[in-house]
């Protein structure tokens, strides 16, 4: 295992830490290693990078795993070679991303937590587009209240006739075609936004920015109506 | 719940969170910053604005704060 250098300085955590590190150590992770032990022992040579990349891998590993354990209800229709599958193309994904992205390392979390992020999104993404696998994506306005799905939105606002139609004209009026697409999707229909970022080869920050945006516009349309609180305290930018 | 009342919690859902908050680029960079002060006791969503609004309205993000709170507390194996 390797050692914290005397001669480096450590990240200077801004609050106490004292109960999450014996959590940690209490914890069987695959090397309880300090956040400064684990970014020598990765950019060092040999033995020592080897067996952290190693260990490395396993955090990764364990953390895909928690993230399928967590979901496997809505996954009981997979065989478990299929999610250890994922599970491990998650971790390999995170192992690169973490790997590549060491010098972003600012200290503000533990090192483990830290990495524990990448393989969470990898494999948060792997399992919603997994889950939607094959199924088709409603983009068009126009029919998205008559094939919503049972749960979605969309379906409550059935139950809702006066308000569905407000809401289909603000719709209309208000948004750019985009923000339709966007906010029909994800708002209504309750695609996951990794699912629609992959089906309209973009980002999941560029399509919530176009969320936000559709949002902020039918709030302004909405609340003229009265029909919900006005967004005085809304102050992030829009897209110009 | 009323049926009015059902009818503002569905339009508020849709609409998303009211109040300022960071976009998914931002959450993911303070994320693990947020999960430990939060662990420490600390006022994370006063600490960094926006997040917690945030995951009021990307219910991604939110799996992933969730699952990364459970993981940095420590939930055995």
């Amino acid at each position: 295992m390797a050692v914290e250098a005397s001669t480096q300085t450590a990240p200077v955590a801004a609050y106490p830490r004292v109960r999450m590190d014996k959590a940690l150590q209490r914890s069987h992770l695959p090397s309880a290693r300090t956040s400064q032990a684990w970014l020598q022992a990765l950019r060092s040579d040999g033995a020592a990078q080897r067996q952290a990349t190693v260990d490395l891998h396993a955090l990764l590993l364990r953390a895909t795993r928690h993230e399928l354990r967590r979901r496997r209800a809505a996954f009981a229709h997979l065989r478990g070679e299929e999610l250890e599958d994922l599970a491990t193309q998650a971790a390999d994904d995170a192992m690169v991303a973490v790997l590549s992205k060491l010098d972003d390392y600012r200290g503000a979390s533990r090192f483990t937590t830290w990495a524990y992020k990448f393989a969470l999104l990898e494999a948060g993404v792997k399992l919603r587009r997994r889950a939607w696998q094959g199924r088709e994506v409603i983009l068009d306005p126009e029919i998205w209240p008559t094939v919503a799905d049972p749960g979605s939105s969309a379906h409550e606002l059935l139950e809702h006739g006066e308000l569905l139609s407000f809401l289909r004209d603000a719709i209309a009026q208000a948004l750019t075609p985009h923000q339709r697409e966007v906010f029909v999707a994800l708002a209504l229909n309750g695609v996951p936004i990794d699912v629609l970022s992959e089906r309209l080869s973009t980002s999941r920050g560029a399509l919530y920015k176009t969320l936000h945006d559709a949002r902020r516009k039918l709030r302004r349309e909405l609340s003229a109506a009265g029909l919900v609180e006005s967004e005085e305290t809304v102050i992030v930018q829009e897209d110009s | 719940m009323t049926g009015e009342e059902n009818r503002r919690d569905l339009l508020e859902r849709l609409l998303g969170p009211r109040e300022h908050e960071v976009g998914c680029d931002e959450c993911f960079e303070l994320i693990d910053e947020y999960v430990e002060l939060e662990l420490s006791g600390v006022d994370a969503a006063a600490r960094l604005p926006g997040v917690r609004a945030h995951f009021d309205g990307c219910p991604a993000c939110r799996e992933e704060y969730e699952a990364l709170r459970e993981l940095a507390r420590g939930t055995p194996d």
